[in-house]
């Protein structure tokens, strides 16, 4: 084979070129039984499983790991995403056999400190937001989201007035949320923004009728703006009889500073990946708990936590008395236990004070940025922004670069780039979120090299159509991988798909 | 504090440069309406040492598979990880990276999605896999959303023999729109009833396989009766090691399947977090969910990954998306795919072996214990008991002895008396002789 | 001689006698970018006007395509199965998606004419 390293890079063939059928990194003692009791679905097939060992193994996944980028690696100034250090004593936590060696079906009596420490994360989820109740059911924001619109769907329900099936959402929301909503079966009504990035309270109005179940608002919105209209917005969708859900992908911008109870809202998910630590790891896993005003606490999912004198104990059956009105079960068992001790743990470390502080430097490093680059970049509204700031492709007008263009020329300096057309209200989007875990050398840097670029632009775009080219592979034929799907290794590499 | 690099200086100079007194500044939009910096009933910030004692006095309250003789599955299941998987993923590039959006910077997550897909679909005798869903029960619920999709019809029959929590999800997550579920929660090992509900409403027929009580089946007759009807077959698979020594759910006709992965790489860690496989045929590509990595090139022609298929998904289909879903489950799929790999064939067939044995092993003993009968004409690595006392009780007074002796089925179906006496018990290949002995001596004592 | 008519949502039909062709507009399918599938209407089964009948499918964005008109969908344009690009390459001839007996011909008279659907574009 060919060798094409460079340097510290190396190529690393697919699994299936290196393993072998009879290698292995794991030594097992042979099995000695003569009979077996499968029955009729007995099988002794050859699978087709490539296996290499130890070495190998570790080789083949470290050559691959160094392909990635990382936040421990570098600033990753994704808007809407969070990506915050990752405490390395959240992973230490994690790995305590208490926890992870448990199993969520013992009796509760072995496992009374695993529903402690939910107990007390819930706490501390509820204190932060002002809220009544709270889920820690859902497995990932969007299904977070699921969670809450199918409380309220089920308080219409519960109402008799299940007539009310329009759910307004903003043009400008995150598409988890049309999508949920759709998926459960409301009509999707789009409010635009206003020529602040602000929800168009007219609009909004005009599309409450007695239809109107409710509406699915980010708060801050994804244009990095705090919704300055809510508590009138909230006031207004109650009157109306909705229900006002609220998208806490941007908590990281208000944790410990305002309580989003306050504004008004009756369900909220909360990203533990994005405000609270827990690592990304490649795209997952996630877990978005729910909070809940005290008028849809009891359509909260099963399981539910409850505490009697000094025991803790589940209520877990759709017919257990105290769940007669949940709307069901998000997921087998209790939830992202692995991602609660790690969210605990970072919510110890902060406290309040601490927690504070977090969206106090988040917003900082934001409207820094956003003051440091507003004379070359084109900022999308004026005004400060609160911890993640919204620019225009306005600045790259007459230069022939286009967002996606200066974004992958952003690779080529050792970063990963800014979020891009997203939200969709704005032309070419960059959306920019620092976090509060990035040093003000870090963002000096960033910025130095924004302007770098910026400038540069007005040389021409071929540079910028050419990006990148340090990488170790550089920009693939995504329209090629759509139109012949090949999603899996075959034998004789046969083409996989019809 | 050890997280928050800025410094007092650092944030006068940008405060300075932005033009603000102060960082309330920054938030006076919102102090106009509502109050903010209020006081809350939560302790300050705490020193490492403090946290990980607190955390540390939580964990020590647990019994758990490591200081105890460990027999629960279920759904849910100890297994040994060899020591290099939890090595490798807490490597950075892989612990803290994000989603692979840009795969000139992600070619490592994008490859490795790629050898897990292809793995999955290899185990599930399957055409083609996507990137992992949170976990089995949710995989099984996206499953039947596919296939209502699919068939344009919205008849969903469960067969009783699913866990009854994922049954739950199912019925919770996919029982949206407008749809008829057949499940009676009746006491049931046998799955031929199902061949009665069929009609032409039903888009799907969903059996667990080895099932919530731990029966195995030949699913052949029944796929083909189902898609004679026109409706789909879902093959749920929650122990992912029984697929090393049963006829593989493709092979037997399944039209999607759904597992649950957590028993390759991931501890059992109280529930989650898990990986969730979900597998179908080629013709059904274009209504799988979740993220999916596929082959390409790059401008100099060189051969990577990327995210693709993407229309389907939340973020650009939006209101017609096949499922909300935004996430997969990343790190949780990474350790599964480096636990096969380690394996390889052999390893994962001789492992699945072993846990049979040691399923065999533990039956021979447990029948010798006076008045326990088996239920199960088969098994792979769990099986069920009915005791002649109530399970719980059972359960709780094995506990005290340090045994974790199984689910009290009741637990699970808490409206059928008729099977508050039976027990689910489990038996993998990190239960020892020792641990065996154990079960029984504190059976015979709990039972006197 | 055939007649074309433009919707508001980018489709154009092309009819003559009683049969027409449906496909998207140049503009269209610039918007939308690299196609790589279409989802085509089976033939046999009933359109309604303005209800979505297809999906088209690019890298970045995927729409549904609404039938001009009212009818039965006579033949679909398996080609596109194969190579979904043609729609890219010629939107108005060889990328035309189905063929369909329209039922009700007052349907054609709230259509746009080519005219007015440049006027609607140049918007």
């Amino acid at each position: 084979m060919k060798n094409s390293n460079k340097g510290l890079n190396h190529d690393e063939p697919i699994l299936f070129e290196i393993g072998g059928m009879d290698k292995t990194g794991v030594d097992l003692n042979e099995p000695t039984f003569e009979e077996n009791f499968i029955g009729d679905c007995f099988e002794d097939r050859e699978i087709g499983l490539p296996g290499l060992s130890e070495p190998e193994s570790i080789r083949h996944y470290v050559r691959l790991s160094r392909k990635n980028y990382s936040i421990d690696a570098g600033l990753y100034p994704l808007g809407s995403c969070t990506m915050k250090h990752n405490p390395r004593l959240n992973e230490k936590l994690a790995r305590l056999k208490g926890f992870s060696e448990v199993h969520p079906l013992q009796p509760l009596s072995t496992c009374q400190g695993a529903l402690e420490l939910i107990d007390e994360i819930s706490i501390w989820l509820k204190e932060l937001t002002g809220m009544k109740a709270v889920t820690m059911t859902p497995k990932a924001g969007a299904q977070g989201e699921l969670c809450g619109m199918l409380a309220i769907k089920k308080a219409i329900e519960a109402r008799n007035e299940c007539h009310r099936t329009k759910v307004l959402v903003p043009d400008s929301a995150h598409g988890t949320n049309p999508a949920t909503a759709a998926f459960l079966g409301f009509d999707v009504v789009t409010i635009k923004s206003d020529k602040n990035g602000r929800l168009n309270f007219d609009d909004f109005k005009e599309n409450v009728d007695k239809n109107f179940a409710a509406a699915m608002i980010t708060n801050p919105n994804t244009c990095g703006l705090f919704e300055d209209e809510i508590i009138e917005i909230a006031n207004y969708i109650h009157d109306a009889g909705g229900y006002l859900y609220c998208d806490g992908a941007n908590f990281n911008a208000l944790v410990g500073k305002v309580r989003p109870g306050d504004l008004g809202i009756d369900a909220m998910h909360i990203n533990l990946h994005k405000t609270f630590s827990t690592p990304h790891g490649g795209g997952g896993p996630g877990s978005g708990p729910v909070v809940f005003s005290d008028i849809l606490k009891e359509f909260c999912p099963a399981p539910l936590l409850k505490k009697d004198e000094d025991n803790y104990y589940l209520v877990e059956n759709h017919n257990d008395k105290d769940i007669d009105k949940s709307f069901g079960r998000l997921c087998v068992f209790h939830g992202q236990m692995g991602m609660f001790v790690r969210a605990l743990s970072y919510m110890m470390s902060h406290g309040s004070d601490g927690l504070r502080q977090v969206s106090e430097d988040a917003v900082l490093n934001a409207n820094y940025i956003k003051s440091s680059l507003e004379d070359i970049l084109t900022p999308a509204y004026e005004g400060y922004c609160m911890h993640e700031v919204l620019f225009n492709d306005d600045f790259l007008s007459g230069t022939g670069v286009e967002t996606i263009d200066f974004a992958k020329a952003l690779i080529d300096k050792g970063y990963h780039p800014m979020t891009i057309y997203f939200p969709l209200v704005v032309h070419g989007a960059l959306l920019v979120e620092p976090t509060e875990t990035e040093s003000k050398n870090s963002i000096d840097q960033f910025i130095e090299t924004i302007r770098e670029l910026a400038s540069k632009t007005q040389d021409g775009e071929e540079f910028f159509k050419k990006a990148p080219i340090y990488t170790p592979i550089r920009r693939l034929d995504e329209t090629k991988a759509a139109r012949n799907p090949v999603l899996r290794w075959q034998k004789n590499d046969v083409i996989a798909a019809e | 504090m050890r997280y928050l690099p800025l410094t007092k200086n650092d944030r006068e100079e940008m405060l300075s440069t932005i033009g603000a007194n102060n960082i309330d500044e920054l938030f006076s939009n919102i102090a106009e309406k509502v109050s903010i910096n209020p006081k809350f009933n939560l302790p300050n910030h705490k020193t490492e040492m403090e946290v990980e004692k607190h955390l540390s006095l939580l964990s020590d309250k647990n019994l758990h598979a490591d200081n105890s003789s460990f027999f629960i599955g279920g759904g849910s299941y100890k297994h040994h990880i060899p020591a290099s998987v939890d090595h490798i993923i807490q490597r950075s590039e892989f612990l803290t990276s994000y989603t692979p959006y840009q795969p000139e910077i992600s070619q490592g997550t994008l490859q490795y999605l790629y050898e897990f897909q292809t793995q999955v679909s290899l185990l599930t005798g399957m055409d083609i896999s996507n990137a992992s869903m949170y976990d089995g029960s949710t995989a099984a619920a996206e499953a039947v959303s596919m296939a209502k999709r699919i068939t344009k019809r919205n008849g969903v029959i469960l067969s009783n023999t699913i866990h009854p929590h994922y049954a739950d999800v199912i019925k919770t997550v996919s029982g949206i729109k407008d749809t008829d579920f057949v499940y009676n929660r009746k006491f049931s090992i046998e799955i031929d009833h199902l061949f009665n509900e069929v009609d032409d409403n039903t888009a799907c027929v969903v059996v667990q396989n080895p099932d919530f009580f731990g029966s195995c089946y030949d699913l052949s007759s029944l796929a083909k009766f189902v898609q004679s009807k026109g409706a789909l077959l879902i093959v749920v698979v929650t122990e992912v090691l029984s697929l090393g020594m049963m006829k593989s759910p493709g092979s037997m006709g399944a039209d999607i399947v759904a597992c649950e992965g957590q028993s390759l790489g991931n501890p059992m860690n109280f529930g989650g977090p898990y990986v969730g496989l979900l597998s179908t045929k080629n013709k059904y590509l274009r209504q799988i969910p979740g993220r999916i990595v596929g082959e390409s090139e790059d401008v100099d022609g060189k051969k990577g990954f990327v995210l693709t298929l993407s229309a389907r998904e939340q973020h650009i289909r939006r209101e017609k998306a096949t499922s909300n879903i935004c996430t997969n489950s990343g790190l949780c799929s990474l350790a599964f795919t480096i636990h096969l790999t380690l394996l390889g064939e052999k390893g994962f067939k001789r492992l699945s072996r072993l846990n049979h044995e040691s399923a065999l092993n533990l039956k021979e003993k447990i029948l010798k214990i006076p008045e326990v009968k088996l239920l199960n004409k088969s098994f792979f690595n769990e099986f069920t008991i009915e005791l002649p006392i109530k399970g719980e009780l059972f359960v709780d007074r094995m506990a005290e002895k340090g045994v974790l002796a199984g689910i009290p089925v009741s637990r699970l179906i808490n409206n059928n008396k008729e099977l508050d006496n039976f027990i689910v018990v489990a038996s993998t290949e990190t239960n020892t002789e020792d641990d065996m002995n154990s079960y029984i001596e504190s059976a015979n004592e709990v039972l006197r | 001689m055939a007649e074309i008519y433009f919707t508001k949502d980018h489709e154009w039909i092309k009819v003559e006698d009683n049969i027409g062709v449906v496909g998207i507009t140049v503009y269209a399918s610039e918007q939308l970018g690299d196609i790589v599938f279409v989802e085509l209407p089976e033939e046999g089964i009933t359109a309604e006007i303005g209800k979505d009948i297809a999906v088209v499918e690019s890298v970045k964005a995927a729409s549904e395509i609404y039938s001009p008109v009212s009818g039965t969908v006579i033949k679909s344009n398996e080609d596109l199965n194969s190579t979904p690009e043609i729609v890219n390459e010629d939107p108005v001839g060889k990328g035309w998606f189905y063929e369909i007996k329209i039922s009700n011909n007052d349907e054609l008279s709230g259509l746009m004419s080519e005219e007015e659907y440049k006027k609607h574009i140049g918007d």
